[in-house]
């Protein structure tokens, strides 16, 4: 799989409260979220963000609340993937549930910069950075999850599988 | 192994397991508030789903934005309460008998020792206090576990962290763990098991073991955890309808790190704007003068907490130039502060007296900051914005220095308002 795209920066725990205030989850409509994301932290984003743009972080993003509105909000808004040094592990979780790509490499997000074009192979972990002419390699996505990212999400890889929804079994292990 | 690794192979049907290793692991209990279980729900019947695995093993809580701040925050609890119905839950919590999610299924005696349990909400760590492992996950995938009872997990490594020495007077477990915090940084424990131990922690009252755990989330890490003792069955044997098992670390169990604390030099911790991990000793802060204190929350909301901040309000006036607002975390502490006259001390002081709700902790009502404005909370996060206007300001600390800061209009060591040891 390949994404192509231009980069917005960003810096190090950028949490969920920034990505999109609490304020507005009295709601969970994707194209309002999209309207409201990154408000404070950069308030032309909403606007200028194109389908397929690239966000690159630096270390603990997403940090804090749960609230799988941030990265559907980011999805929403058109970001197509996300490279950062480190992700918070809630974050990290609900972007590939979602089916939202995300990418570790602390070298590209030292050394990529605002504006620049990238393409990034999620199979391999390669990320070319067009404009500056350089290369860094990602820690690839594990298979098991690069399969949630394909089918586009958990929901619809359960779809796929044919879930069969088995019953509770509440007997308890005996070994301590 | 650890009692997290523990923990986790038991719910997979493995005797051994091992940090890095992916494992489909039975859920006990699965939690979901009117804030993410709208879009949980959604993704459940996006699956194709048509019955919650077990109906008494979902519970829906109703906290953040209630009693409903507005028509959507109506709307919003509208769906939880139709899907209980729909879906016989057992545990749905209508405002009358609800509270703050954390604070309230320890007390219904919903989670338990040994425990899985995922909740749609960062701070379901909370509950590792009873010696469960309890992590917060994504609203698809709460929706996902209520659909088969069962979620992927990679176990984690563990951190051993060691207290040891005797607490300083006015020092609680929010001072250890903000200590911590700022010791550790925000990503400290990144994918990581926190797992609290030592003299200092099994001297600790379990409301205290609760506040730790809660923010283990604000080190970054999967799940806070204390190994059970006395005082844990003390908590639950009253309240557990169901069995549970006791597991604890093995003597040889392995971990990433060991850090080692010195209670007795931990003395009473304020986390400054606008990042949980950077904390300061109250004392050398300076003048900051606070426009509002907040005592509630799930990390700081429970009876002990109101009977600290009770035992310094006691027959003194908060200061003119600042609001106090109490939110008792659940009804029936709630209920327990009014019999034990901490409400009169409260209302006597100039506080006001929230219902139990997340309300103003993540900037939803009951309390919100304008701009320019400067709260003192007992809440868990001061990112910025967090409260209310991006301009206001959120400093952290226990119900004591909250309290105390209270009664003298800035930030203030509990000690300048009561004679010292009292």
């Amino acid at each position: 799989m390949k994404l192509e795209g231009r980069i917005w920066k960003f810096g190090s725990n950028v949490d969920t409260d920034a990505i999109i205030a609490a304020r507005y989850l009295n709601q969970s409509d994707p194209k309002i979220l999209a309207k409201h994301v990154m408000e404070e932290e950069r308030p032309e984003f909403s606007r200028k963000v194109r389908k397929g743009d690239i966000l690159l972080a630096e270390k603990n993003f997403g940090c804090g609340s749960s609230r799988e509105h941030a990265p559907l909000a980011l999805k929403a808004a058109g970001i197509s993937c996300i490279i950062a040094t480190s992700f918070a592990r809630i974050f990290y979780r609900n972007g590939l549930n979602l089916g939202l790509p995300l990418l570790e490499s602390s070298e590209a997000s030292e050394v990529i910069q605002e504006g620049d074009r990238v393409r990034v192979h999620l199979t391999t972990g390669e990320i070319f950075d067009l404009t500056q002419r350089k290369k860094f390699l990602g820690k690839p996505i594990p298979p098991f999850m690069q399969e949630l990212i394909k089918d586009g999400g958990l929901i619809r890889h359960l779809k796929k599988k044919r879930l069969k929804i088995k019953g509770y079994r509440s007997v308890r292990p005996r070994t301590i | 192994m650890t009692i997290t690794e523990k923990i986790l192979a038991a719910h997979a049907g493995k005797k051994q397991v091992a940090p890095g290793e992916l494992l489909n692991v039975r859920i006990d209990l699965a939690l979901g508030n009117d804030i993410t279980a709208p879009l949980a729900i959604k993704a459940f019947q996006e699956i194709g789903a048509k019955k919650v695995f077990q109906r008494n093993r979902v519970v829906l809580v109703p906290d953040h934005f209630t009693p409903a701040k507005d028509i959507l925050s109506a709307e919003q609890c509208q769906v939880l309460r139709e899907f209980a119905k729909s879906q016989h839950l057992s545990h749905f919590f209508e405002i009358g008998e609800c509270g703050i999610e954390h604070a309230l299924l320890p007390e219904k005696g919903l989670v338990l020792p040994g425990d899985v349990v995922i909740g749609a909400d960062s701070h379901t760590c909370t509950y590792g206090a009873l010696g469960a492992f309890s992590t917060g996950v994504g609203s698809t995938e709460l929706g996902a576990a209520m659909a088969t009872g069962k979620l992927w997990f990679k176990v984690p490594e563990s951190l051993k962290l060691l207290y040891y020495g005797k607490r300083n007077p006015w020092v609680s477990g929010k001072d250890l763990i903000l200590f911590t915090i700022g010791d550790m940084g925000v990503d400290g424990a990144l994918y990581q098991a926190m797992e609290f131990c030592g003299e200092t922690i099994q001297n600790l009252p379990m409301a205290s073991r609760f506040t730790m755990t809660n923010m283990a989330i604000e080190a970054g890490a999967k799940n806070g955890i204390i190994e059970p003792d006395e005082i844990t069955f003390q908590f639950v044997k009253s309240r557990a309808k169901r069995a549970y098992r006791i597991y604890r670390s093995d003597r040889d169990a392995i971990y990433a790190e060991i850090r080692e604390y010195n209670a007795s030099k931990i003395f009473p911790q304020v986390a400054l704007p606008h990042i949980p991990s950077n904390v300061a000793d109250v004392r050398e802060v300076g003048k900051i003068e606070i426009d509002q204190v907040l005592i509630g929350s799930c990390t700081n909301g429970h009876l002990d907490d109101l009977r600290v901040a009770a035992k310094i309000l006691k027959g003194k006036k908060i200061s003119s130039s600042l609001r106090l607002i109490v939110i008792p975390a659940t009804q029936e502490i709630y209920r327990q502060a009014i019999k034990e006259g901490l409400v009169e001390i409260f209302l006597s002081a100039g506080a006001v007296i929230s219902p139990p709700t997340c309300g103003p902790c993540l900037g939803g009502h009951m309390g919100v900051l304008a701009k320019g404005e400067r709260a003192l909370a007992t809440t868990n996060r001061n990112f910025r914005g967090r409260m209310g206007h991006p301009q206001s300001e959120v400093y952290l600390s226990s119900p004591a220095v909250a309290a105390a800061s209270a009664v003298k209009g800035r930030i203030c060591h509990p000690e300048e308002v009561m004679r010292k040891g009292t």
